[in-house]
This record gives structure tokens, C-alpha cells and sequence, in this order.
């Protein structure tokens, strides 16, 4: 058993506050993504997890025992690094058992072992090799490996995929989540990549600033944000904002069009992904801008009252730059915001 | 100009230079050593190694720089690690560290003469705290030990920042994420020294020690300043052979003995330091 628990854990540098009061609980064997820009101090939460960085306030607990106090060693994780640090002067095969040796686990243990993960990561024609003759994507199997090979409790991971490229990334990402979900590991996986997070989750931590903004599956960061920063950052294009004025008891005014909303009594933001919305008769109007067919889908890009305002459609559809559209939001899909809070209103 | 050719017309002054310094006057030197005025011989050499003052001062050449050259090591590894872990003020420190770098050899064995001799410091400081009555000759025939100890000091002390310096630049270059690693899985401080810094830091050790042996087989003035006669070694002898006997065929021949010495041990650091293909950082 290994969960994790982080109790308002608060880290600074000197007069700059990385981390604001984190609280955050991960089940056992649960695949939780740490997902932020850079700055936001997601790595910064990894590593006081990984006991390299000692956190200004709080503490971290693994499966019911507080480690926040002990060497890396001793915390029962294996972590994978971003530019993999496989140890350029070790073979791939005494790069994968470096932790074992460290435990001075015996020999044929070791070999068992490394084997074992090598294989599992399909290296096992490369144990003699070193780094310096192997791929970046090669390099990373290692890295991996090596992490494996500690059948760890827990296993950490910051941005392990970002310095592959994009074809490798996705071979390497439906790979890692296979394997992972196999070792029955606790796993925390630090990305900025919104797509690597939505696909290996089983709960994404948004991160901004220094908080978790909201900490759910994918499909709820994806389709109920918490915050505007969630719906802004979450989404390939992102999510639509337009202002709303109340007009009487759950009836708002957006873009000269009446919708149906919360019963609030103040300006909030409309929100509507650019997916979920379908040309229509009456709506909301807009001009079209720019029209990049992606193959898949047509993205649009539009003016609504002076807001910029994005919709995906069918490709089929032909759109040329200046028409007027009419779009009809899904209902259901529409969600309101808060500007002075920037939370989400019901 | 053609971008080819212009590389080697950039190196060619310094290539000229080598030539004219450097190649021309060990090609004379050469001559000069396997020559007696008639033609090719040994002859020098022969004179030189069945002199009975050969076998002492290569003897010494060779103790004085096993004795020296693993503790300057030891120290620049240590004063290197020390350095790098610093925060603030690290570079003042590494600078006090170097000052010995700016003096010349010969002062570094006036300043240790000065601390050593009948009327120095040691012998101040001894007969004050009252372990000695009358002062001691200490750098003389019947304290060959105490010579040797000096001279190793001396030595010590002048020559142990080249390495640190070369050192510090390379622990520099040794990305920090490998200790992070290490320290994750486990390594504790002395095994992540051991792993990871030591082997990661074969190439700067190379140079280190190469320049270091090489400057130990040449030892000279701090020899003269401490020791004089009474410790002779092979760089001694060649200046005697060329200055006193006035044999510049003999003098050659010892420098090319001390080249061939140097070349050998060169050889043997770079190829017990050698980093493996596809093993470097």
C-alpha cells in the first residue's frame, strides 16, 4: 500500500513563495499527473516528494509513514528524470541496477533482475551498451528501467517524455502507461503537455502559481474547470469566453443573444469549448476570421462583438474568411465563470 | 576566403611558431645528444647512466614525484569538492587557493628555505615553545629525511592549484542531475564521490595528472633552493652537465632520458584514465 499524502506543503526561495499550502492526497496504484506551465512549481512539488528539495512547511506521508524527514533512499521511490541522467560512464546493464547495487543486493539477484525490466522496456539486446551509443528514445527506456528495477512503492517521473520527438513521444507514452499500470506502482508524472496528462491520468493536478487549482479525472478538468485557468489552459484550442450580463432570475444576455444560465446576479463569463458548438439558424453571430482546415476538422477562428471566438466543425463544411456563422452552443456544455473569483459558477 | 582552407591559415602562425621554438631546437637537442662531434653514438648516454650520481637522482626524481604527485591529487580532489559544494564566497576562496600559481618556483623554495633553515622560523618557533636548546640544521647531510620532507612541502604547496584548477572546471561540467539520480538510488555522499565523480572526471584527470607528472620529473629550483647537493635529481644533473661541465652533449642526453621518462608515464595515465567509446558525458 502506498498512498501518498501531501499535507499543506509550502515551499520558498528566499522571498519567492514556489508553493502555497498544497494539500493533496494520491491513492495507492493511482497515476496522478502534475500538470502546470513552467514556473508553476510542479517540479518543485515532485522533488520535495523525492526528498531533493526540503519544503519550507508541512509534510509528506507515504503509505502511512512520514518521510518528509528521510534521505531520498529511504522513501520507498524511484524517480525518472527529464534529461534521463543515465550515468554516461555505466553500461545500460549497471545503469539499471545502480540502485540494486547501492542496496548491495546480492549478484544474481541483480542480473534477475535487471533482466527482467530490460526486457520489460525491450533493452535487452542494449545491457552492454553506454549511453553515449544509444538514442534519445533508448536512453529513456533505460531511465525507466532503472526505475522499475527498484520496484519502487513509488515511482516519480518529471516531463520524462519532453525531450523525445513528437512520433517517439507517442509510442513511449501508450508504452509507459501499459507497463506502469502492470507494476501496481504510485505514480506521480510531472508535464506541461496537456494531451500526455488527459491520456496517462487516472486524476490530473492542474497546477498555477504555486496551487492546485483542481485535482480530478480527465474527463472532469476536461469538461467541468474548476477555474477559468483550467478551461483556458485545458483544451486544444481552448475554451470560448464571452461576457454575460443577467437579465432577470437564470436568463443572461451573451452577444446580443438570451441564454439560459445560473441564477446570479452579477456579470459572470459565458464558456463554450469550440468543439461544442454546431452551425444553427439563430445564435450566437460571428465572423469568420481565419479557417484552417486540419483534416480531421475545420478550425475557425471568429469575431464575436470584438472577442475572439474559435469553433471546430465538420470538415466538410466550406468557410471562407469574412462569412457570417451562426453557432448554437450544446446546453449542456455551456459553463459559467466568475471574473472576480475566477471560479466556476453552477 | 575559401572557408575549407581558412582553418589551417588560422593555425599556421602558431604552427610556425611551434616549428621555430619548439621543434627546431629539440631536433638540435637531439643531435646533440646521440652526436660526439663524429657521427651517431650512445656515447652520451653511456657517460650519463654509468655516472654514479645517475641511479641516485633518478632514484630521487621518481620517489619525490610518487611521493608528491598522490597527495597533490588527494588535496586538489578534496579542495575541488570542497569549492564546488560552496555557495557564496566560493570564488574568493579558489582564488586565495591559486595564489601559489603566481610565484615562481624558485621563490616557492626561498619562502620554505626561510621557514626551514638554521636561522628560520621552525628553529624560532621550536626553541621558543622549548622543544629545542640550540638550532638545528635541519636541510642538512644528517637530516636526509627532513630535506626530503621539505622539498615535498615545498612542492606541495606551490603545485597543488594547477590541478585543483583543472579539477574544479571539470567537477563544473559534470551535470548535477547525475548526483540527483545517485542520490535517489541510494548512493550516499562518499559512494556518489566514488561513482559518479571520480569516473565522470577521468578526462580532467588526465590532464591533471599528465601536467603535474611531467612538471614533477622537471623538478629543479625548488630542489636547489632546499636541498642543493645533497638531493640530487635528474633536471639537477642536466644543469650541472651543460652550466658546470660544460658537456652540452651529456646535458641533452639526460633531458631526452626525462622526455622519454615523462612520455612513458603519459602514456600510461592516459591509458589507465582512458574513457571507453560512448562513455563520455
Amino acid at each position: 500500500m502506498a498512498e501518498i499524502q501531501i499535507k499543506n506543503i509550502a515551499k520558498r526561495f528566499g522571498t519567492y513563495q514556489a508553493l502555497h499550502n498544497i494539500d493533496l492526497t494520491i491513492s495507492d496504484q493511482e497515476f496522478m499527473v502534475l500538470l502546470g506551465a513552467s514556473g508553476c512549481g510542479k517540479s518543485t512539488l515532485l522533488r520535495i516528494i523525492a526528498g531533493l528539495e526540503t519544503p519550507s512547511e508541512g509534510e509528506v506521508w507515504i503509505g502511512g509513514r512520514r518521510i518528509d524527514h528521510l534521505p531520498p533512499k529511504d522513501r520507498g521511490i524511484a524517480m525518472v528524470f527529464q534529461n534521463y541522467a543515465v550515468f554516461p560512464h555505466l553500461t545500460v546493464f549497471e545503469n539499471i541496477g545502480f540502485g540494486l547495487r547501492m542496496q548491495k543486493m546480492p549478484n544474481d539477484e541483480v542480473t534477475r533482475r535487471v533482466e527482467r525490466t530490460a526486457e520489460l522496456m525491450h533493452i535487452e539486446q542494449l545491457t552492454g551498451r553506454y549511453s553515449g551509443e544509444l538514442s534519445g528514445g533508448q536512453r529513456q527506456r533505460v531511465a525507466v528501467a532503472r526505475a522499475l528495477a527498484m520496484e519502487p512503492d513509488v515511482i516519480l517521473m518529471d516531463e520524462p517524455l519532453s525531450n523525445l520527438d513528437a512520433l517517439l513521444r507517442l509510442e513511449m507514452r501508450a508504452e509507459l502507461k501499459g507497463v506502469l499500470a502492470e507494476s501496481n506502482t504510485t505514480a506521480i508524472y510531472v508535464t506541461h503537455d496537456q494531451v500526455e496528462a488527459m491520456s496517462l491520468a487516472d486524476r490530473i493536478s492542474v497546477m498555477h502559481e504555486g496551487r492546485i487549482v483542481q485535482a480530478a479525472t480527465p474527463v472532469e478538468v476536461y469538461r467541468n474547470p474548476a477555474e477559468r485557468f483550467v478551461a483556458s489552459f485545458i483544451g486544444n484550442p481552448p475554451m470560448n469566453f464571452l461576457p454575460a450580463t443577467p437579465v432577470k432570475g437564470g436568463q443572461w444576455s451573451v452577444a446580443g443573444q438570451m441564454m439560459d444560465g445560473p441564477s446570479a446576479n452579477k456579470a459572470l463569463e459565458f464558456a463554450i469549448r469550440p468543439e461544442d458548438l454546431k452551425i444553427a439558424d439563430s445564435g450566437l453571430t460571428a465572423v469568420a476570421k481565419v479557417v484552417e482546415p486540419l483534416g480531421a476538422h475545420l478550425l475557425v477562428t471568429c469575431a464575436v462583438e470584438g472577442h475572439q471566438f474559435r469553433a471546430v466543425l465538420d470538415s466538410d463544411l466550406v468557410v471562407k474568411p469574412g462569412e457570417t456563422l451562426t453557432f448554437a452552443p450544446l446546453a449542456d456544455r455551456v459553463r459559467w465563470f466568475d471574473p472576480d473569483t475566477q471560479k466556476a459558477v453552477a | 576566403m575559401n572557408p575549407r582552407i581558412l582553418p589551417y591559415v588560422l593555425i599556421l602562425p602558431v604552427t610556425l611558431f611551434l616549428c621555430l621554438f619548439f621543434l627546431y631546437p629539440f631536433v638540435l637537442v637531439s643531435k646533440q645528444a646521440f652526436s660526439t662531434g663524429a657521427g651517431f653514438t650512445l656515447e652520451n648516454f653511456q657517460d650519463v647512466t654509468s655516472h654514479w650520481k645517475f641511479p641516485i637522482s633518478f632514484k630521487n626524481t621518481l620517489l619525490l614525484a610518487a611521493a608528491v604527485v598522490p597527495v597533490q591529487l588527494a588535496l586538489a580532489l578534496l579542495m575541488a569538492t570542497m569549492v564546488n559544494g560552496m555557495g557564496r564566497g566560493r570564488d574568493l576562496v579558489l582564488y586565495v587557493w591559486t595564489i601559489p600559481l603566481g610565484i615562481s618556483d624558485l621563490a616557492a623554495g626561498i619562502i620554505w628555505l626561510a621557514i626551514f633553515e638554521q636561522s628560520g622560523f621552525l628553529n624560532s618557533m621550536l626553541s621558543g615553545l622549548g622543544v629545542i636548546d640550540k638550532p638545528v640544521s635541519f636541510l642538512s647531510y644528517q637530516h636526509p629525511g627532513v630535506v626530503f620532507l621539505a622539498i615535498a612541502l615545498a612542492e606541495i604547496w606551490r603545485a597543488t592549484a594547477i590541478m585543483l584548477v583543472i579539477l574544479v572546471a571539470g567537477i563544473g561540467l559534470i551535470p548535477k542531475e547525475y548526483y540527483e539520480a545517485a542520490e535517489v538510488f541510494g548512493a550516499s555522499p562518499w559512494k556518489r564521490f566514488w561513482r559518479i565523480t571520480l569516473p565522470l572526471l577521468r578526462p580532467s584527470l588526465q590532464t591533471a595528472l599528465v601536467l603535474r607528472v611531467i612538471l614533477a620529473f622537471e623538478i629543479f629550483a625548488v630542489v636547489a633552493a632546499l636541498g642543493g647537493t645533497l638531493f640530487p635529481v635528474l633536471m639537477g644533473e642536466t644543469y650541472a652537465y651543460q652550466f658546470e661541465l660544460l658537456n652540452g652533449g651529456a646535458a641533452a642526453a639526460i633531458a631526452l632520458i626525462i622526455l622519454a621518462i615523462s612520455i612513458g608515464f603519459t602514456l600510461l595515465i592516459l591509458r589507465i584514465l582512458r574513457v571507453p567509446k560512448g562513455a563520455s558525458i
